[in-house]
């Protein structure tokens, strides 16, 4: 057995210069890449906002802010994922025969790889957990989540795994292997490089930040309600999320340890889940997907929310079955931990394993069908307002329903070992994620931008993005059911020209050129937005709005609440409105954290690790581990945690919104 | 007027799409929906009967969704009765919890059979003896050793028509999934482990199959061909595979095994226990040693 794979020699380990990017596709993406941060800090050096973004920004412990940080980090890797996309779309679109089109096969798995990775983990795991730093204080009427610093760590871990994720663009290579990096080729043997490597620390790190966050909203919604505010009187969305944060909590843990298992093999020559040497690949795929079937919840779940606060707002009804819905929701979750085996039916289990799988699965469908009927009727007999979020919503049930029907078809064990794999599973997923995830999320950002920058986004240019993603959006992925049909599985470079999937692939091709008009639509909304701000300032209720986020003015001040509301009902804001009540209390002194750069420097810690595992630089993973700990160690033991606001400086922010209103 | 016209040509683009669609569906092959073989003639036919059973509830859920946000719209003048606090019905709420799940046990119970029927290791009752292909997952080919017959193919599985085939999957190489998908549907083949699949094909004729999980760099090139022919032929045709094919042993074997996509050709079998050796290989740490793993 070689052994030669642990470098002791060498203070930088692996790394060398020959790891520097050289194909030309590389070079162009690793300078785009590097030219964001050089940008940003011009940006910043000529406007003298070195200071700013320090104080207002790095160190802050305001989950609006992070939620806000959430939000761009995860705009920005979208762009990044969607570079991908075109990537792989052109490729297939070409590489048909003797043509191999403008990649190599391993350069074209790095970036399906990245893709997924990228996607899943930066851009629908950071919107989510950005929309719920904004709005969950705000909703459950809570003036702080319940640990800010522990909220800032994992926002800053999430940081840091995505900028794992880029370094591997400029340093070495990402794993090709496919976004779960199945063993045996995710091992040694098969992908000798370093990619791999950074697939496990960035996520690894990035999960870490992933369970913190979860923590912290589980606490936050369970200890941090405002009085009166009983669970069943709790609006939807924050329902939703407390459902997917207890997956985050028990789900995460699975593949923080199913990761370090794979490091270890790789890494130290164990042999958890090699071929031979009495490893066992099947536990790595049984182990990834407890984790990887729960994860896909956690991003729905979220998306169900917003899906019933604005069904809610824009059809200016109360939710219909507001009980079903919070018992459809624990319905999914404790489903959502008993069907991770559909996802292997062709391993070749037993008929009595896979079918109690298959069942399972199914029956997600009751609860799931349960909360369309009930949106459906939330609709009836009101009196419907059809904005893009609308738009955007009923574009889910559409897509939705469509996708959810091709799950349903899958989890039939016989039908999936013909589509298993296949582009039809491809098509399967883009549209429940895409629909059910990425549309809920632009749907929330619609809805919610005004309460944060006190203008609406523009209209018209929201329904030309809308109508461009839906076109584009089918026009991508109806081919890809078309193309499972016809015996293509994901993952291809090339393709011989005799299958006549071509045209298929270039149809989809012209979809995501709609895609990216959408994408340009969306930039030019939020610019334009901007530019008529102030002309468009929507106040604090622009929607007629249901829930406590809306009573406070907009955008919130630090401390969101300045008196705590009273709650008997569901829709506290609507019930307060409508009752016309005025609280004359005084106001009271407020705690809030102080801002500490300690949750940075943990992660800037972990940053270091991670990369000097990947590169096998071992004092260097010493040092990130000592920093991590040291800052730990150091908050622990700082005295002055929280800082106070007086009563008479409420006071005073409070009137400044006042007379802003009069002015 | 304007309206009308926007709607005659989304109309018209919609026609378009579906018969340039048509055109060319019906001029490719699609093999799920074209099953030439018992295993994928069933599960095709249960393909449509759970699609058919979803679209139950489906299209009840396009019809209700279309007209409610038509006729609940603000703008609608004839919209009818609004209702903003009317928020729960427990006997619509309790329809909508017991028709899905009604529905559910009912494709639960056609489930159930389906996955014992459609077991991949289940024989095919059939007059003929089943034939039994060894199938090892290399990087990045296959090769499919016929142990009875001592010949052995790479690429290519050549079988006569209507006999079951009983195979045996295994790997020397990452995890793939063998998809043959005109004759059934997927089994992994892993190594250091056995897995089983019956299929058998009711028609002369060239099927395409190929790997479905990622192995690597030379994974799009991971297809090979499965032939049915006549008995008669394929007799004619293991004849001359003994005769003229140059010889399999280990030594060319290791070869085989080597990282690179190839293409069709044949061997005699010089060293018939390669498949249990390959699988043997990475059973104990010892042996996986030896063999260099």
């Amino acid at each position: 057995m070689n052994h030669s794979f642990i470098y002791f020699g060498g203070l930088l380990g692996k790394l060398s210069l020959k790891q520097l990017p050289h194909d030309p596709l590389t070079i162009i993406g690793a300078v785009m890449l590097i030219m964001v941060p050089i940008t940003a800090a011009i940006v910043l050096t000529l406007t003298k906002r070195w200071k700013w973004l320090y104080r207002e920004w790095l160190t802050t412990q305001d989950h609006k802010k992070i939620g806000m940080m959430y939000i761009i980090v995860a705009i920005l890797m979208g762009l990044r994922g969607l570079a991908d996309v075109v990537m792989i779309r052109t490729q297939q679109a070409v590489a048909s025969g003797h043509a191999h089109g403008i990649l190599s096969a391993s350069h074209f798995q790095q970036i399906v790889s990245a893709h997924g990775t990228i996607m899943i983990f930066f851009v629908a795991m950071g919107l989510m957990f950005g929309l719920i730093n904004l709005i969950v204080p705000l909703q459950i009427g809570s003036r702080d989540v319940a640990f800010p610093f522990l909220n800032a760590t994992g926002f800053w871990l999430f940081f840091a795994g995505m900028a794992l994720v880029n370094v591997s663009l400029l340093i070495g290579d990402f794993s090709a292997t496919g976004w779960l990096a199945y063993p045996p080729l995710s091992e040694l043997k098969y992908s000798p490089t370093v990619g791999v490597d950074y697939w496990i620390w960035s996520l690894e790190i990035a999960g870490i930040g992933s369970l913190l966050a979860g923590i912290n909203f589980i606490v936050t919604i369970l200890k941090n309600r405002v009085r009166g505010m009983k669970l069943m009187l709790m609006p939807l969305f924050s329902w939703s999320v407390l459902g997917s944060m207890f997956l985050v909590a028990f789900a995460f843990p699975i593949l923080t340890v199913t990761l370090t298992l794979l490091a270890l093999d790789r890494s130290f020559g164990m042999h958890f889940f090699t071929a031979g040497g009495g490893g066992n690949m099947m536990m790595y795929v049984n182990l990834i997907w407890a984790w990887g079937h729960p994860e896909v919840y956690i991003l729905v779940l979220p998306a169900f929310g917003v899906y019933s606060e604005i069904v809610a707002t824009f059809s200016r009804k109360r939710l219909f079955g507001y009980s079903s819905m919070v018992y459809a929701i624990w319905a999914i979750v404790i489903l959502s931990f008993i069907v991770w085996l559909h996802h292997f039916f062709t391993m070749g289990a037993a008929p009595d394993v896979n079918a109690f799988f298959g069942i399972m699965t199914m029956i997600i469908a009751v609860p799931t069908g349960v909360k369309l009927f009930n949106w459906l009727f939330t609709m009836y007999r009101g009196k419907l307002n059809l904005k893009t979020p609308m738009l955007w919503f009923i574009a889910f049930v559409v897509v939705f329903t469509i996708g959810g029907m091709a799950g349903v078809l899958m989890a039939v064990p016989p039908l999936d070992f013909q589509f298993h794999n296949s582009l039809f599973l491809v098509a399967h997923f883009h549209m429940m994620i895409v629909s059910g995830v990425l549309f809920g999320y632009f749907a929330a950002i619609t809805y919610w931008f005004p309460k944060f920058f006190n203008f609406k986004l523009n209209e018209r240019f929201g329904r030309y993005a809308f109508w461009s993603w839906l076109i584009g959006f089918l026009l991508a992925f109806v081919p890809l059911y078309i193309l499972g049909f016809m015996g293509a599985t994901r993952r291809l470079d090339h393709y011989s020209a005799s299958l006549g999937w071509q045209p298929l692939f270039i149809v989809a091709g012209i979809g995501v050129v709609f895609i990216i008009a959408g994408v340009l639509f969306q930039f030019a909304q939020l610019a334009v937005s901007i530019w008529q701000r102030n002309t468009n300032r929507s106040g604090s209720d622009p929607w007629g709005g249901r829930t406590l986020e809306w009573s406070l003015p907009s955008p919130p001040p630090i401390y969101n609440f300045a008196r705590l509301p009273l709650v008997s009902t569901r829709d506290a804001f609507y019930a307060a409105k409508r009752a016309k009540v005025v609280s004359t209390q005084p106001y009271e002194a407020i705690e809030i954290p102080r801002n500490t750069p300690l949750g940075l420097i943990i992660a800037s810690g972990a940053f270091l690790f991670g990369f000097a595992f990947v590169w096998h630089i071992w004092w260097l993973v010493i040092v990130g581990l000592v920093i991590s700990i040291v800052a730990i160690i150091y908050r622990s033991l700082d005295p002055h945690p929280t800082i106070t606001i007086s009563a008479s400086e409420v006071e005073r922010i409070e009137r400044s919104y006042k007379t802003e209103v009069a002015a | 007027m304007r309206k009308t016209k926007i709607w005659l040509g989304v109309g018209l683009a919609l026609v378009a799409i579906v018969v340039v669609t048509a055109v060319y569906l019906s001029g490719v092959n699609i093999p799920v929906l074209e099953p030439k073989g018992p295993i994928a003639d069933q599960e095709f036919r249960l393909l449509l009967l759970i699609t058919g059973a979803m679209l139950i509830v489906v299209i009840p859920v396009f019809i209700l969704l279309g007209y409610i946000v038509w006729h609940y719209r603000e703008g609608n003048p004839k919209r009818g009765k609004y209702m903003p606090n009317w928020e729960h019905s427990r006997w619509l709420e309790g329809l909508w919890w017991v028709i899905p799940t009604i529905l559910i046990a009912i494709v639960s119970v056609i489930t159930w059979r389906a996955t014992y029927q459609l077991n991949p290791y289940r024989p095919i009752a059939s007059n003929y003896q089943a034939l039994k292909v060894q199938v090892i997952a290399l990087d990045w080919k296959w090769l499919f050793i016929y142990p009875s017959l001592n010949i052995a193919s790479v690429n290519m599985m050549e079988f006569p028509l209507k006999v079951p085939l009983h195979l045996y999957l295994t790997s020397d190489a990452p995890m793939n999934s063998f998809w043959l998908p005109q004759l059934s549907g997927q089994i992994f083949a892993m190594a250091g482990m056995q897995t089983q699949l019956y299929l058998s094909a009711d028609q002369v004729g060239t099927y395409y199959g190929r790997s479905a999980n990622i192995s690597g760099a030379g994974f799009a090139s991971m297809q090979f061909s499965a032939k049915s022919v006549s008995q008669a032929s394929f007799q004619a045709w293991v004849k001359n595979v003994r005769k003229y094919a140059p010889k399999l042993d280990l030594a060319t074997y290791n070869q085989l095994r080597a990282p690179f996509s190839d293409k069709v050709h044949y061997y005699s079998l010089a060293y018939p226990c390669i498949f249990n050796e390959v699988i043997n290989s990475y059973m104990a740490p010892a042996n996986a040693m030896m063999a260099g793993k």
